[in-house]
């Protein structure tokens, strides 16, 4: 055990931190917003032209391209947080379909989209689940028929994420309809400004339609060319495995920026003129939540650790999502009990408290312990690949 | 960067897990039971011959400076130490011979120190702590010192009972030790429900000490720091053994024509127990590390692996006996040992709520009163 990085990665964290001391943008929240779409592009240009986004993905498909270094990405990770910067863009195209391409795209492909994805000017969306397919993705039944070099493509996405400001959309479609339900399904790109493609937003219980929207997107005959699959007709089960994983990876937040935020709330807050602070009752959740936050934060340490030396976790590598997701959501509960009798405040009415950031995160937590595979999910991943224990067996047809 | 286990330390725990799995066997725990049981006044589950092949594997010094004859090694050799000893349930005077006491001796020093910690290591004295009353005092207890000998009553003492020696706390600021067959003390065995651990009742009526320790204040605080990060390893490590204990169980356990490992409510209850587990083990690793490179976190981290051990231990212990079923509550089935020895941890080194207002209060939490 030695937590020490090094002369060589503090020198990389010195570098780091006189970036960001001279080019951290002045007003964050606009970017990312509809109206900041150009200064999003020149801040992720700018972050690309230093290694600090796209840091290792090759020179000629518009990356940095330097060698992978997991250290260095903890620090970049670490200082980018110090300062409440998001180092890049946290959005579906960067973090699942770049590393698909990368993975199993065509030269072509990576040439033409990991660039422009990674500098913010194409924004993608991903178009996995469909009403009848949740937990069993491979069900899914929105069909790719041949005609000529095209595919026509028919069937309904949900839970779309951003579909509504999206230029793209990487989407399994079912290409043999008499293979297997694993072996039918194919990885294909399209451009959502393509005739037959309609989006609807669907409200969810955060109520709002904004940042965090999510859709439907309706397919009726829908003509995308065949040279537009990623990896080989029949194979988009095994491909959409592989950038599931990177969504699971990219689902652990930072929970120890919401305990000091959460913490913050609980000095200031006041009831019957006493902080909650002061409440022992309080103070004892609030405990509780730490040593939470630092078991996985030191458990994700211990992670990267094995990704450093090639030693496999085993179980331990299974339960990161399960977990964090639960914490936060068990934050922002005691964040909304400390606010007690205002908790249930919002929309930014008289005597909100933080913006509503904690119904808000609330809401999107839950939604978070849900997407990308079901807690239960989970449970059966952590039981039968961790655990050894046996799948439910199918039932008898009748 | 490396948060991991060097190759010397992953043997260590292999060599003390085989022997302890060779030796000490749960046969070998209930045998050590019944003879308790058959000894109401005076039954001690520490036993000498273990505590002797424990020495000549280096264990009992393990702490001890090697210019003692020790290991010198850091909090977290001991705590692996700890960690195979709870998932063998293996009742030993660890804790507080080869923990508690280098700890506290290291900080406060004196001529005696030399010859005990080399009896330490060499695994020819024990000793008991009774310590309890210096954060929690029940039954009017508390050993003061008066004029040069020692009066009142200890309760809770750890491993006490066989010990050559026994260390006191005298209130918050003060240490001393006394023979274990002094003049004027009284050792009675209380009988607890974890059958595994040595706890007694002393009373002193005048008992002259071998040394009195002044201004001891941080020697305590550090030597309970260190018992609990690794007495949190202990719950770690029987925690461990009975999730293993469960899924085997799940696995040949049939029911409804089916193994009930196979059944999703079973499945998921193991799940939840491991996703507690592997975090925590992370926790307990860094609060070790913590105590020897990183001193200033350690009181905080301590207070955090305990209380939060603690809190997982009650749900582990009691989940995977649930898996068992109505067998898992027998006495036959030998899984109330680790349930047991999980629960007599929660309360020896401070609760979980006292824990958890300790680390408030290190972080300037608890607003003055």
């Amino acid at each position: 055990m030695d937590l020490e990085f090094g002369q060589q990665y503090e020198d990389f964290r010195q570098e780091v931190r006189s970036f960001l001391d001279d080019h951290k943008p002045k007003k964050l929240g606009d970017i990312g917003s509809k109206g900041g779409r150009k200064a999003l592009i020149e801040w992720l240009s700018l972050l690309i032209e230093h290694g600090y986004w796209a840091r290792t993905i090759p020179k000629e498909y518009g990356g940095y391209g330097a060698a992978p270094d997991l250290l260095e990405t903890v620090i970049m990770d670490e200082e980018f947080n110090r300062v409440g910067v998001a180092r890049g863009m946290p959005a579906q195209g960067p973090s699942m379909l770049v590393p698909t391409l990368l993975e199993h795209g065509t030269e072509e492909q990576r040439k033409r989209w990991i660039g422009p994805t990674m500098r913010g000017e194409v924004m993608w969306c991903q178009g996995y689940s469909e009403p009848g397919s949740g937990s069993d993705l491979a069900s899914l039944q929105t069909s790719a028929r041949d005609d000529g070099d095209d595919f026509l493509i028919n069937g309904q996405k949900i839970w779309t994420s951003s579909a509504d400001k999206s230029e793209m959309i990487f989407v399994l479609v079912r290409t043999e309809p008499d293979a297997k339900k694993h072996a039918g399904i194919s990885y294909v790109l399209a451009a959502m400004d393509t005739p037959g493609i309609e989006v609807q937003p669907l409200r969810t219980m955060s109520g709002g339609l904004g940042e965090n929207s999510f859709n439907q997107v309706f397919f009726t005959d829908v003509r995308v060319p065949r040279s537009n699959v990623v990896g080989k007709r029949g194979e988009g089960w095994k491909i959409a495995n592989t950038t599931l994983k990177h969504e699971r990876n990219s689902l652990n937040s930072n929970s120890e920026g919401s305990l000091v935020r959460l913490m913050k709330l609980m000095n200031r807050e006041t009831v019957n003129g006493v902080t909650a602070m002061a409440s022992p009752v309080f103070r004892d959740r609030l405990m509780k939540l730490q040593a939470r936050v630092l078991s996985m934060k030191h458990h994700g340490m211990r992670m990267l650790t094995c990704s450093l030396t090639g030693e496999s976790p085993g179980v331990a590598g299974l339960i990161a999502k399960l977990q964090n997701c639960q914490l936060n959501f068990d934050m922002s509960a005691l964040a909304i009990d400390v606010m007690g009798e205002l908790g249930g405040l919002y929309d930014h009415t008289k005597y909100e408290r933080d913006r509503g950031y904690w119904q808000t995160h609330s809401f999107f937590s839950l939604g978070l312990i849900i997407g990308g595979g079901t807690a239960q999910i989970q449970k059966n991943i952590i039981s039968e690949r961790g655990l050894g224990m046996p799948r439910e067996p199918k039932p008898a047809k009748a | 960067m490396d948060f991991g286990l060097s190759e010397d330390q992953q043997l260590l725990e292999e060599t003390v897990r085989k022997f302890l799995s060779d030796q000490v066997p749960i046969t070998r725990v209930r045998e050590i039971r019944d003879a308790c049981d058959r000894d109401r006044e005076a039954g001690c589950p520490n036993d000498r011959k273990t505590w002797s092949e424990l020495a000549e594997l280096g264990v009992t010094g393990i702490l001890v400076p090697e210019a003692q004859g020790g290991s010198g090694l850091a909090l977290l050799d001991a705590a692996l130490v700890s960690q195979a000893l709870g998932y063998a349930a293996t009742p030993a005077p660890f804790l507080t011979t080869s923990v508690m006491l280098p700890i506290a001796l290291a900080e406060v020093g004196g001529a005696e120190a030399e010859a005990w910690l080399v009896g330490i290591a060499t695994g020819s004295l024990t000793f008991g702590v009774a310590a309890t009353e210096a954060f929690s005092v029940r039954e009017e207890a508390g050993v003061v010192l008066d004029g040069s000998v020692l009066r009142g009553k200890a309760m809770m003492a750890m491993d006490s009972l066989e010990a050559d020696f026994i260390l006191l706390s005298l209130g918050r600021d003060r240490l001393a030790v006394i023979r274990g067959d002094a003049d004027g003390l009284s050792r009675n065995r209380l009988i607890t429900t974890d059958v595994t651990r040595c706890t007694a009742e002393l009373t002193l009526d005048g008992v002259t000490p071998e040394v009195v320790y002044e201004d001891a204040g941080n020697g305590i605080l550090r030597m309970f720091d260190a018992g609990r990060i690794v007495l949190a390893a202990d719950v770690l490590g029987a925690c461990e053994s009975m999730i293993e204990q469960a899924v085997a169980y799940s696995l040949v356990r049939k029911q409804f024509d089916r193994v009930i490992g196979s059944f999703q409510a079973v499945k998921h209850m193991c799940a939840e127990m491991i996703a507690e587990l592997e975090p925590a083990r992370s926790l307990v690793w860094y609060a070790a590390y913590s105590f020897d490179s990183m001193p200033d976190e350690a009181p905080l981290m301590a207070a955090h692996a305990l209380a939060h051990l603690s809190e997982i231990g009650r749900e582990i212990a009691s989940v995977s006996t649930q898996v068992h079923g109505g067998i898992g509550w027998t006495d036959e089935q030998n899984l109330h040992f680790w349930f047991k020895r999980i629960s007599s941890a929660r309360h020896m080194l401070g609760g979980p709520e006292f824990l958890r207002n300790r680390a408030a209060e290190l972080q300037g939490l608890v607003p003055a009163a």
